[in-house]
Order: structure tokens, then C-alpha cells, then sequence
């Protein structure tokens, strides 16, 4: 904005400086005590010889749960990911370009919009109750259900967002050449939103990954999730420090991997989705 | 729209036979069933089925579970009876109000500040983007083990200039803040990266025109910046209050609540209550009243924002 002056670039800079180390601290600090022999967390030396005896117990010790946890967590993202785009895509297609009257679309995004501000925690205790009831408990499908439901708003809100952007002449032509409107949708518009997609996609699958309220509830021993595995363990008495830093680590990975590869969809969907 | 109308009623009328043809005719509705379904199952269901079961109140009898209606027992109970109900509300309120305004403020000047530096400020974003997108139980142990009493960062600093350590989540009168401090740390970014792209679609005219006029710094910022970025900023202000009101997760990590009912907010009663009291009736009314909460702060917000 405006003019650089001399000093007002030294303050940004310093701003800017400040703030990274702000942020990365915390992840640093995680990172060092993750590398740590128990008695050098103890002592809070910053001498140390790094080790990988915390990452080697929580993964292949044979009383650690963390690889089946990891495993649950992957099909459940990527069932979410792949759900929530398909739901999502269709449903803001359909109510964008299709003809409903106007009061359905207002009332569906409205309905949308408000379960995507209540807490979560309210709906899970009556998933839970109906998931005992048929047997959805316990089961991975059950959560990836629960978590597709969970990320709808978001999906089909970005999903009616990027829609509205593509021209609907371009549709028209298809028509016109002899598509349906299926092929119009399927040939035309889905490719002209494929960044959304991405944005959608890569979402969804940080979210599902991340989430803790109901994958806490409608999870058991088999079907944990790495971050209900992580609290579990985080609460026990016993936790050593160093177990319980390195499984937080690789808790977060998958998503700084997504992150960095998807970052311009991600941040443009993100401000969309609150500028709009 | 009539123009593809047309086209698309001739296009089946002329070959919408079969299975493609069915699938033509009816793509408006499948297209929404799936999503239809799920909110109904999801959403429509269980808000129906709490309103019923906040009227009631359970037992377990040989792995099933038995209802009893009980009228407004619950609501009793809630009104007079339930002091941690009254705690977890102004534990909730406290922490919604500091955070919001602290991260609105915070989040504002940076993205001020660093809006007029020319280098660096991709870099900047991918970094402060992580903990927007790290998993909230990953940020509670992060912090957990900064705030640990005998090995944690704060108390060797404060060890190291011969300052006494503190229990930074295990007093009362400190572990709300030490959980606000983390929800800060949080959610600045978020507030940044949004306010950052605002500024950036700012119109550099009309500022180079107030500043020709001779518009201090912070005449510009109080006449110009602020009315320009108001609708961007209302956002972010309610999508902040309001996500804030659902926190859980970094808060059953760093003190499940506590100590006694000094860090309890409203999501973490109700699943105390709801699963491990079982309550499930009582559980299911506190649901309800937070869910009303929400939308007399969506009612509210979007009185505001017509304005």
C-alpha cells in the first residue's frame, strides 16, 4: 500500500522477522525435545546428541498402536477427500446452475451455513447414539460419513463460489454442439474448476486428518485416529516427553507436505471464503 | 438461461430415451440427493433427536439404553443446579472476548505493517499458514511440553534470570491465560493472511490522493484503511467469535478443563456431561441452549453486516 518510506520498511521487516519466529518456535521446540534422550529433556540442555530412538518406539515398538492409527487416519482423509468432493461439487453445481427455485438454494445454504458454526461436539453425541444403533461405531466408514458431513459446508460453499465465476455461456455453447447439460458439466465447468477442486480436495483431507471431537467418539481401539491416539497417549501418566513429541511431529506432516504443495489454492480458497 | 433451457428440453425430447436419458432429465436432483441425504441424516436428525432427548433422561439396563421422560427437569437442573454450566458460560465468554480481540488486533497491525514491505512476504505466508493446518491435538502437545513445569521453555528462561518457575496450566488464576496464549498463537495467522490479501486489494489511488491531501498516518488509517477494509474485517470477526465459541480440542490438552472448573468452557461441559457422566438427556439440553447461542450470534452478526 502506498509508499515505502525508509523507516516504515525497517518496522515491516522487523514485523516480519518477529512474526516467523514466532510462529516456527513452538514447532522447533517439539522438533528439538522429539531428538532428545530423556535425560537431556530433563536437563533442558541445548548440547545434545540427536537421536532417533523416540520416532523408532512410537512407530515400530510392538506394543505402539501409532502405525495402525496412521493407517486409519490415511483411508479416512482420503475417503473424506474424495466424498466431500464429489457431494459437494454436485450439490453447488445443482443448486448454482439448475433451476431450483430460489427459496430451496437460499434455504439449503442458510442450513449450510449455520451447522458449519455450530460446535461439532453437539452433533456427536446424537451420531453416536444412532452409529451404536446400526452399527456405524467403531467403523471407519461410519467416521468417514461423519467427517464428509462435517465438511460439507466448506465444499459445497467454496464449490458455489467457484461455480459462479465460470461463465454460463460457455455451457450454452456446449448445449448448443449437442451435449447434455450432464456433459455440459462434466466437459465444460468441472475442468474451468479445478483449482477449486484442489482447494476443496486438499482441505478436506487436512481437516478429516486433523479432527479430534468425533473421530474421539466414534472410534475404538481399532479404528483410532492419530489424533485421538496422540491425546490418549499425551493423558496417560506414564508418557514420556519424548514419545510424545516425536508422534505429534508426525501427526503433523502429512498436512505441511499438502501444505506446501497446495498452498496457492489453499490460501486463495481460505480468503475467498471469507471475502465473499 | 431460457437459451440453454430450450436447448437442453429439445435435446431430450429428441434422444432422452434410456438410461442416459433418465439420467439427463433428473440430473437437477441427484446431483443434490447425495449432499440432501447426508444433511438430513446428520444435521436434521440429530438436532431433532436432541430437542427430544433434552426432555428425558437415560439409564443403561443390560447394554441398552432406557428412557424416561422427565419434563423440564433438565432445564431445572440447568437453571439452578449446574454451577459448572454457569462457569463453562463465563469461562466461554472470557475466552471468546480476549481472543477475538487480541488476534483482530494483532492480526490487523501485521498485516499493516508488513503490507508495505516489498520482499519476503511469500515466504511469510507459507510460514504463518502452518498453524492454521497442523492438527489442534499437535498444537495442545506443543504447548504442553512448553509450558511443562520442570522442562518446559518459559520456566528456563524465567530459571535462567533467576525468576521463580511458574505452573502455567495447574493454577487457577493463570491457565485461562496460558489457553488463550495458544488459541493467540493459533489463530493470528489466519486473521493475518485474510487482512494481508485486503490490503492488497486496496485502491493505492485513493490512499496516494488522501496522502497528496496532506492525511497523516493516522488520519489515513482512521478515515481511509479501516472504512475501506471494514466488510474483509466484519468477516474475519465473525468467523472468529464464532469458531471461537466451538474451541475443544487444544483445551482437553492442555488441562481438560481445569484445575477445577478454571479453564471449562461450553463444548467441553457438554462432553463431559453427554460421555463421561452419560447424561445423555441433560447432555442433550446444554447442546441445545449452545446451539441457540449460535444462532443468536449469526442473527446478530448479520444484522450488523446489512447495516
Amino acid at each position: 500500500m502506498g509508499e515505502f518510506s525508509g523507516r516504515g520498511r525497517l518496522f515491516g521487516y522487523l514485523g516480519a522477522i518477529l512474526a516467523c519466529l514466532i510462529t516456527l518456535l513452538p514447532f522447533l521446540w517439539i522438533l528439538m525435545i522429539s531428538v532428545k534422550r530423556p535425560i537431556d529433556i530433563s536437563s533442558g540442555t541445548l548440547k545434545f546428541i540427536p537421536t532417533l530412538k523416540n520416532y523408532d518406539r512410537v512407530l515400530f515398538s510392538k506394543g505402539s498402536d501409532l502405525p495402525l492409527n496412521i493407517t486409519n487416519s490415511a483411508i479416512v482423509a482420503v475417503g473424506v477427500m474424495v466424498g466431500v468432493l464429489v457431494v459437494a461439487t454436485f450439490a453447488a453445481y445443482s443448486l448454482r446452475r439448475l433451476d431450483w427455485p430460489t427459496w430451496v438454494t437460499a434455504v439449503l445454504l442458510a442450513w449450510i451455513l449455520i451447522f458449519h458454526m455450530v460446535p461439532p461436539i453437539t452433533m456427536v453425541g446424537p451420531w453416536y447414539l444412532a452409529f451404536r444403533r446400526v452399527g456405524l461405531y467403531d467403523n471407519l466408514f461410519g467416521l468417514i460419513l461423519a467427517h464428509i458431513t462435517l465438511n460439507l459446508p466448506l465444499g459445497v460453499l467454496l464449490m458455489v463460489s467457484f461455480i459462479q465465476e465460470i461463465p454460463k455461456e460457455l455451457e450454452e455453447a456446449a448445449l448448443i454442439d449437442g451435449c447434455g447439460q450432464v456433459g455440459a458439466f462434466l466437459r465444460v465447468t468441472l475442468p474451468l474448476v479445478a483449482p477449486g477442486l484442489a482447494a476443496v480436495g486438499i482441505l478436506s483431507f487436512v481437516f478429516s486428518w486433523n479432527e479430534f471431537a468425533a473421530a474421539l467418539n466414534l472410534t475404538a481401539r481399532a479404528t483410532m485416529t492419530v489424533p485421538v491416539a496422540i491425546t490418549k497417549h499425551a493423558l496417560s501418566e506414564f508418557t514420556r516427553h519424548g514419545e510424545m513429541a516425536a508422534s505429534s511431529v508426525i501427526a503433523t506432516i502429512p498436512a505441511v507436505i499438502l501444505m506446501f504443495i497446495g498452498q496457492r489454492y489453499i490460501v486463495k480458497g481460505m480468503t475467498l471464503g471469507a471475502l465473499k | 438461461m431460457s437459451l440453454s433451457k430450450a436447448v437442453s428440453t429439445e435435446y431430450i425430447t429428441t434422444r432422452g430415451r434410456g438410461l442416459g436419458g433418465i439420467l439427463e432429465k433428473t440430473f437437477k436432483y441427484w446431483a443434490l440427493a447425495p449432499a440432501l441425504v447426508l444433511l438430513i441424516l446428520f444435521t436434521l436428525y440429530p438436532v431433532i433427536s436432541l430437542v427430544v432427548m433434552s426432555f428425558h433422561k437415560n439409564e443403561s439396563a443390560g447394554g441398552k439404553i432406557l428412557w424416561t421422560f422427565v419434563g423440564l427437569q433438565n432445564a431445572h437442573r440447568l437453571l439452578f443446579e449446574d454451577y459448572v454450566f454457569k462457569a463453562a458460560l463465563r469461562n466461554t465468554l472470557i475466552f471468546v472476548g480476549a481472543v477475538v480481540i487480541i488476534e483482530m488486533l494483532l492480526g490487523f497491525f501485521l498485516a499493516l505493517l508488513i503490507s508495505r514491505i516489498p520482499k519476503g512476504k511469500g515466504l511469510l505466508r507459507t510460514i504463518m499458514v502452518l498453524p492454521i493446518f497442523v492438527p489442534a491435538v499437535a498444537i495442545g502437545n506443543m504447548w504442553r511440553l512448553m509450558y511443562s513445569y520442570d522442562t518446559g521453555i518459559f520456566n528456563q528462561v524465567l530459571e535462567a534470570v533467576g525468576l521463580s518457575p511458574v505452573l502455567w496450566l495447574s493454577s487457577p488464576n493463570i491457565a485461562m491465560i496460558s489457553v488463550i496464549v495458544v488459541d493467540v498463537w493459533h489463530w493470528v495467522p489466519f486473521v493475518f493472511l485474510i487482512a494481508l490479501a485486503g490490503f492488497e486489494s486496496l485502491d493505492i489511488e485513493t490512499m496516494e490522493a488522501a496522502r497528496v491531501d496532506g492525511a497523516g498516518g493516522w488520519q489515513l488509517l482512521r478515515l481511509i484503511v479501516i472504512p475501506l477494509m471494514w466488510p474483509t474485517l466484519s468477516v474475519i470477526l465473525m468467523l472468529r467469535t464464532i469458531f471461537a465459541f466451538k474451541v475443544f480440542d487444544e483445551i482437553w490438552l492442555l488441562t481438560r478443563g481445569g484445575p477445577g472448573t478454571a479453564t471449562e468452557v461450553l463444548s467441553l461441559h457438554i462432553y463431559k456431561v453427554f460421555f463421561l457422566q452419560d447424561l445423555k438427556g441433560y447432555g442433550s439440553l446444554i447442546s441445545v441452549v449452545t446451539i441457540m447461542m449460535t444462532l443468536v450470534m449469526i442473527y446478530i452478526f448479520r444484522r450488523q453486516g446489512r447495516r
